[in-house]
């Protein structure tokens, strides 16, 4: 009879998370910002269909970075969930806050019981009444669940694009200087994104009732163009 | 943690894009009409929603309602709404047991937008009927019990670029009409008055007026439908759902409407 290596948890559980962190490198990163219009979410995306940001509920948005069909995945049990709780309770007793909690448990739970973790780190932003009341969770692919104040960052940069933008964001921003700061540090100090590798959404304050929006084409172009005018 | 969490499903199995089967796994209980098939259930008394109707015009669709709701001989509300956005583009309207057919409302409006949500996209309007089609099926245990929901269903068809318009009996069943229908107990009265004034590439404000007179028609015959109602300033509900999207037409201006069609031609014994 063999018998298996044994292998100390400490151990097996560094192997997990450096495998997962390395991965989740690999990909692009996507900030999200709360600003007087609303929560706008920006990453890279080369994909004109492939969508990382999207919607869950009227007031709530998702984000993934690292593998797509991973957070893909995550983002439908959100749908469920999101969608199961509205019809069983009523719209507005979904929150962000219970999903966060959800999908925490659940990758988790892949996290220690899966011979590989999930390669993700997942976004959930709710938009309030006011700037004050937005919600953003970041969820790890350990499982962590983090609410962050004003902005965040998720993926392989995170660290130093968070660095860079807290000192450049301020909670009174508009959306438009939010998307072009966050377009700013995505592309770093030497190069710049066109719109067509960018993919951009917002959760819109004033909108009644759902209140995600892609912003893209022209419309971001514009955005984007308004930038180096001013710039220049 | 999800109530499906994964790897339970894989992307083969499972509701999929459809909310109705998530439901029917995860909680049947909260299934419209749930309950009401039991032999039992069918001395349950419940409202029940009169005249309701759907035209077609030049750009889309108007649909709209009388707002009474019965129950035996008894008025049971005065201001109930019969009729629904199911989208942006589409619009439902029910006839017949007012409680699951609210349930059943409800259900459908979730399951476009869980579709669309999902799968990145809406529904085509054929796919929307259809599926209504197999909510209504679905009720059919329900149905026999006497809890009957039949509603029509009307939108924009953004391929074909017009308004459409979908009939349904007790089974499921789904014909189209080609330019209106109507359902409920004022609903031939309703649709005799439609069918003797309608014309095509009539334009959205002779159709208001159109649905506004054949619901007074109907309620003048049928004592089920609520007329207007001067008094309390209760008027039919009116919405028309064209290229731009699903529009309630504002109380102020139905009523204003109202009052003109009534100071005209209706009156005296001829109607």
């Amino acid at each position: 009879m063999s018998v298996p290596f044994y292998v100390p948890p400490e151990q097996m559980i560094k192997d997990k998370a450096d495998y997962a962190r390395k991965n989740i490198a690999k990909g692009r990163d996507l900030i999200a910002c709360s600003t007087v219009e609303g929560i706008v979410i920006v990453t890279e995306n080369q994909f004109r269909t492939l969508y990382k940001i999207s919607e869950i509920y009227d007031r709530i948005a998702f984000g993934g970075v690292g593998k797509y069909n991973e957070f893909e995945n995550l983002r439908v049990l959100g749908v469920r969930q999101a969608d199961l709780k509205g019809y069983q309770f009523a719209r507005e007793d979904v929150n962000a806050r219970a999903l966060a909690n959800a999908y925490g448990q659940t990758l988790g739970q892949v996290f220690t019981h899966e011979m590989k973790p999930y390669e993700v780190e997942i976004l959930l932003a709710e938009v309030g009444a006011t700037p004050a009341e937005d919600r953003l969770y970041r969820i790890t692919y350990d499982g962590v669940v983090m609410d962050e104040q004003g902005c965040t960052v998720l993926g392989g940069r995170a660290e130093a694009i968070a660095e860079a933008l807290g000192t450049r964001y301020q909670p009174d921003m508009h959306a438009e200087d939010a998307i072009r700061l966050c377009v700013e540090l995505l592309a770093g100090p030497d190069a710049t994104l066109g719109p067509d590798q960018l993919e951009v959404a917002m959760l819109d304050r004033a909108r009644p009732r759902r209140a995600f929006r892609r912003i893209e084409g022209e419309q971001l172009a514009a955005i984007l163009a308004a930038s180096s005018a001013t710039s220049a | 943690m999800f109530d499906s969490s994964p790897p339970s499903y894989g992307p083969w199995r499972g509701p999929g894009s459809s909310f109705v089967d998530l439901l029917r796994q995860v909680a049947p209980q909260d299934l419209p009409g749930a309950g009401l098939d039991t032999p039992a259930a069918a001395a349950i008394e419940l409202a029940h929603g009169t005249t309701v109707l759907a035209i077609r015009y030049e750009a889309g669709v108007v649909m709209a309602g009388d707002r009474r709701a019965t129950m035996g001989y008894t008025i049971a509300n005065r201001r109930v709404e019969k009729v629904f956005p199911a989208d942006e583009l589409s619009g439902v309207a029910i006839a017949g047991a007012a409680g699951p057919a609210v349930e059943l409302v409800k259900l459908f409006q979730v399951q476009l937008e869980h579709y669309e949500k999902i799968e990145g996209e809406t529904l085509s309007l054929e796919g929307k009927a259809n599926q209504l089609g197999q909510l209504v099926r679905a009720n059919l245990p329900a149905a026999m019990q006497g809890f009957v929901v039949v509603p029509l269903f009307a939108g924009y068809d953004e391929r074909r670029g017009r308004g459409r318009v979908f009939s349904y009996d007790v089974s499921g069943g789904k014909y189209e009409e080609s330019d209106f229908q109507t359902n409920g107990s004022g609903g031939v009265h309703a649709r005799n008055w439609i069918k003797a004034q309608w014309q095509d590439g009539m334009d959205r404000d002779a159709v208001v007026d159109l649905a506004l007179r054949a619901l007074f028609a109907a309620a003048d015959e049928d004592v089920a439908t609520g007329g207007p109602d001067l008094i309390r300033s209760i008027y039919p509900t009116v919405a028309a759902i064209s290229a731009g999207g699903f529009e309630e037409i504002a109380e102020p201006d139905i009523e204003a409407r109202a009052q003109r069609l009534i100071g005209g031609r209706e009156e005296g014994e001829g109607l």
